[in-house]
Order: structure tokens, then sequence, then C-alpha cells
């Protein structure tokens, strides 16, 4: 059994006293130990999406589709349903480690908090949190219990973060940008052990991110959101032999290559929709490169093809084209 | 930490310092002899002469704040020239009554204005009664306050004394109630609306979200995430408060009768009697200023982040 199934999620949120849709359509699974990187650019809903899987959206927010955990509908959950799923089989490690931990608390009261919630000894919650510290490559794990989060480093703290995120042995991780917000020195190290950590222990992780190589290079499947909607979804090896979707394929484009730099980076012409903004057609049509008439006037289903799944009208006749021409010119 | 503490002691002690010259200027630039007054009206200008060298009123002005500086750090506060009476036994008997009614408005204030603050913060439908509660309490100065209470509590329904402080706790707690609560109206009212938007700000955190994503109970939530870091911005406001309860407590005990601090400071300055005044100002200024200093102690205990001295 899948430990996530996401099926059709579609987020409102209020603004301003009306519901404004952020995510569109999600259907998306992840197997046990598996590793999955929902990638987007800012807005794509892609956070809204890891925080609507452990109920964490604002107050007001109306779900639709399912959510299940295990086979448990995650959405069903009564209070104390969703506090057991909360402290035993999930825990996220979020962006900003420095506005994510109480800034006049300890170290030691924010990794043992979470061990003493759910009834552990005091004791053992402490040689827990230590081992774990020490696996995340804290050192004098003992004196960081004692210290406050302003004295140690946003790299260090976000260690300390993931550390808190496997003191309590979940089954499913959820990952929401969490080096985006650290020195680029600290980004890798870190990205190292909780790529390392997570293997070891087998846990399914939800990797949320806007850099599709990182992704790549960490996660088993690549799951593409654009305005709220998934459009591709495919093994992490495939992505640079076998686009299948023009969005991603331009993201891909879009980056920065250290080997062979060109003088000018690529860009998606156009800009970025927000999920509300989007209209009967394809979300990416009005930027893409190959859209046909069609594109504009009829939603492409997310469908099966070889080994991942895409929404796109073209996607069979376009196989082959896109990653020979990665910077389509602009098409508006 | 220990330098932050000292720094914050030695600032204490000036602040001290350049107040007592302050108060003890200020009652020689108002008008008025004191030798004349001692007098008694008709005195020839021998007898002002000899009065002026036995009260050392011919003295400079620094040798005679010196001298009063050295007896107050003795403990000897002058002496009163309208009572005869040392002026530390006049206050003896009156210090009681204004600790009792400033610490018995304390407690309702804090007490209060976070409970309310709270249940303002949390609750939407409370919210919306507690904040049209607090904006009216907020406008109604101590004096109407307690010319209402005595109106309602003591005139018409005699649940409460008129005037006086009682002897004994219970009769002190009894004869302060009105007294204390209209000095607190405002107060509570003031803190609950700062409770409530220190609240607000605190929930919408994101180390609140992350409390919530590790399932630790709502509880747990608000007491040691919300109120936890909502208590630093209120208490650094409580010391102001104590400023406001210092002034409001001069008029709350001129309206009820009751024999403390605040009314004798009323009669000394009406009589002239410096020294009295002196002493009273003195300690008032020096409760603030203390009571601060302590705020400022507990801030660093509540935040860890000012302890480096950075901040």
């Amino acid at each position: 059994m899948n430990v996530l199934e996401i099926n059709h999620l579609a987020v409102e949120l209020p603004v301003e006293g009306a519901l404004r849709r952020v995510l569109h359509d999600v259907t998306l699974s992840i197997g046990p130990g598996e590793a999955v990187g929902l990638v987007g650019e800012s807005g794509a809903g892609k956070s809204m999406a890891s925080r609507a899987v452990i109920r964490l959206l604002p107050a007001g927010a109306a779900v639709h589709g399912d959510i299940r955990y295990s086979g448990d509908s995650v959405l069903a959950m009564d209070r104390a349903a969703l506090r057991h799923f909360r402290t035993h089989d999930v825990a996220m490690v979020f962006q900003d480690p420095r506005a994510h931990i109480n800034p006049v608390r300890t170290i030691g009261d924010f990794l043992l908090e979470a061990l003493l919630e759910r009834g552990e000894r005091r004791d053992d919650a402490r040689a827990a949190v230590i081992a774990v510290l020490a696996a995340v490559g804290v050192s004098e794990p003992e004196r960081r219990l004692r210290q406050f989060p302003h004295e140690l480093s946003g790299g260090l703290l976000q260690r300390v973060m993931i550390a808190a995120a496997l003191a309590v042995s979940p089954t499913l991780l959820l990952a929401d940008e969490p080096t985006t917000a650290l020195d680029v020195t600290t980004q890798s190290d870190v990205m190292v052990i909780l790529d390392a950590r997570r293997r070891e222990r087998g846990l399914a992780m939800l990797f949320v991110t806007h850099d599709l190589e990182l992704a790549a290079a960490v996660c088993d499947r690549i799951a593409v959101l654009y305005a709220g909607f998934l459009v591709e979804d495919a093994p992490a090896g495939d992505l640079h032999r076998n686009l299948r979707h023009p969005y991603t394929a331009g993201l891909l484009a879009s980056r920065p290559d250290p080997v062979a730099p060109r003088p000018r980076l690529a860009a998606i012409p156009g800009r970025p929709l927000s999920a509300f903004e989007v209209g009967a057609g394809c979300a990416f049509a009005p930027r893409c490169a190959f859209a046909v008439e069609r594109c504009h006037l009829e939603r492409p289903e997310l469908r099966v093809l070889d080994a991942g799944r895409v929404a796109c009208h073209r996607a069979e006749e376009l196989a082959g084209q896109l990653a020979l021409s990665p910077t389509p010119g602009g098409s508006e | 930490m220990w330098k932050v503490i000292g720094e914050r002691a030695v600032s204490l002690v000036v602040t001290l310092l350049v107040a007592s010259v302050g108060i003890y200027g200020a009652l020689f630039l108002a008008p008025g002899n004191p030798a004349t007054l001692l007098a008694g009206g008709h005195a020839t200008p021998a007898v002002l002469a000899t009065i002026e060298r036995t009260e050392h009123l011919n003295e400079p002005f620094f040798t005679r704040y010196w001298d009063w500086l050295v007896g107050v750090l003795h403990g000897n506060l002058g002496q009163s020239f309208v009572y005869r009476e040392p002026v530390t036994t006049l206050l003896a008997g009156r210090v009681g009554n204004t600790v009792f009614l400033v610490l018995y408005a304390a407690t309702l204030i804090i007490a209060g204005g976070v409970v309310l603050g709270l249940l303002a913060a949390l609750d939407r439908r409370a919210g919306a009664a507690i904040t049209v509660l607090t904006s009216v309490g907020l406008g109604i100065p101590s004096f109407v306050a307690a010319i209402a209470l005595i109106t309602v509590f003591s005139v018409k329904l005699g649940w409460f004394p008129v005037f006086g402080s009682g002897t004994g706790l219970l009769s002190q707690l009894w004869h302060l109630t009105l007294p204390a609560v209209a000095l607190a109206i405002s107060w509570t009212a003031y803190t609950a609306q700062l409770t409530k938007a220190a609240v607000r700000e605190e929930l919408g955190r994101e180390h609140v979200e992350t409390a919530r994503s590790r399932g630790i109970s709502r509880r747990h939530v608000i007491l040691r995430h919300v109120l936890r870091n909502a208590m630093i911005p209120i208490t650094t406001v409580s010391g102001l408060t104590v400023a406001g309860l210092i002034a409001g407590d001069v008029v709350v005990e001129q309206a009820f009768g009751i024999n403390g601090l605040g009314s004798f400071l009323v009669q000394s300055t009406l009589q002239k009697d410096f020294a009295s005044v002196q002493a009273v100002s003195l300690i008032l200024v020096a409760t603030f200023v203390i009571v601060n200093g302590l705020v400022d102690l507990w801030s660093l205990v509540l935040d860890p982040r000012l302890r480096t001295g950075r901040a």
C-alpha cells in the first residue's frame, strides 16, 4: 500500500472574503521509502500541497479531493487521529529554521517537546534526541540542548530541525524547500545529510523545491506543478533524456549550465500564472511555444505515458523535440 | 548576561540620582520662602534669619542637596515643617495603604487584562464583545470610575464602604476593592487590548505552525509558544502601567478618602510642607524606576536574545 495517496486535490484559500483557488488538480502517490520531488515556480501551489497533507492550511481553507495516509483519509481524521498522525507518522521540515523554531525556548525544549507530548519518558527522549543530533552531524549535542536558536548558525539550526523530524521516527517526511533559506555553502551539506538519513531509515519523502536539478538528484520521481495543476510526473532519471511536458523542458533550459555556460540564461517567455488566473484550456498554453488551438480551449487530463504521467495534448508528437530545442522562442 | 545586568543596575542608580536632584531642586524653584512659612506669617527679618540659619536654608544648593541625600540614604527623610515630626514617622502609617492599593490594582490589571486579551484573541465571538468593552473601559478616567463606583456600590447598594482603608487583611480588602477597581479599569482595558494584539501576532508565527505540525496539543501550543512569547511585549508595557498606577493612585486616594501616600502628597503640597513633598515624590519616582528595572530583568529571563547584550 502506498504511504501517501493524493487524489484530485484542490485547495481554495480565503482572500479578502472570497475563496481563491491555489491548487486545481493534484493526483500523486508516494510508495514506502520512495522520494518524490514536487517542483514548481513560486505560487504554483507546491507548499500548499505539502501543507494540505498534514492539514496545516490557514483557517477557512476549502479542501476538495482526497488525501490518504496508509489508506486512512487524512481529511476525515478527528482531532485525536490527526494528533496521532502528526506525532507518530509524519514530520515536516520547514524552509526557514530561524522563523520555524521558537526563538525563546532552548534547542532541547524544541527537540524533546514532540517526544514528551506523546508520553515518552524524559530520559529516553533525551537519549534519543542526542543520538539523532549526532546522526545529523551536530557536534556536542548535549551542549546544544541548552543553547538557544540565536546561538546557532542557519545550517546548524536546519540540522536541528531535521533531527526534530527524524526523532519522532515518522514514515513520511515532508520537506518544504529545506535548503532555500540557507547559505549556498551550507545548502549542499544539509541536503546530503537529509538525503542520507532518509535513505538509511527508508522514509518516504515529499520534497518540495523550485530546483529541478536538485530534486532529480535526491528523488526517485519528479512531479511538476504549474499554476496549481500537476503537469508531469516522471522517474527522476527520465527527466533529461525523455522530457514530456514543454513546461518541464523550459524549466530545465532556464538553469545555468556550469559546464558550458551560455552568454545569456534562457527564460520561459511570459510570466507565471497564479492558479486563480487560469482559463479554460491548458494553464501553460499562453506561454507554450508548442501550443495549438486545442491547448487554449481544452484542459489536458493527466494521463499515463511510458513510465510517467503527463498533462499535455501533444506529448506524443513532441517526444524527442523538446530535448532538442530546450529554449523555444516566445509565442505570445 | 551578568554584564547586561550590571549595566542595567548602573543606569538604574544614575537615573535615581538625576531624579533626586530634580525633585530636590524643583521645590526651590517654586514661589514662597519656607522660612516665612515656618515663622507663621508675621516674622521679623531677624527671626527669618535665625530660621534660615538653623534650617540651613542659606547654604549653597548642592551643600543642602548633599546633606539631604546623605540623610535619605541613612533613612532620614527630613523633618516636616507642618507637623514638626520626622517625615518617616508620618509616612509609616500611610505607606501600607498605598502599597496594598497599588498591588491590589496591579493584580486585577494583569490577571484581568491577560485573561480578557487571551480570550479576545482566541475566541471570535467573545473577542467582539471584549473589544467593545475594552474600548469603553479605556476611555474611563479613574476619578469618573471612582464616583460611579461609590454611587452604585457604596451609596445605592451599600456593599462597600464609602471611604477609609480599614485595618486587618480582610477589612483592607473590603475597603480597598472599589478604589482598586477604579484604579484598574482603564489599565485593564489597555492590557487586554495589548495582550490581544500580541497573542494574535504570535498565533500567526511560523514557529507556532511548526508546533501544530508536530501534533503538540492546542493547550500546550497556546501556553508554551503563543502566550509564552506574547509575555515579552506584555511585560515591557506592564512597567509603564505602574507609572500610570502611581499617578492614578493620587487621584483615587483623594476620591475614596484613603490615608495613603497619594492623599498625603496632595495635603503636603497644599501646605508647602517641603520635606514631605520631597520624600513622597522621591519614593514614587524611586518605585517607578526600580519597578522598571525589575521589569527589565524579567525581560532578560523571558527573552534569551536580550542576554547577549547586543540587542
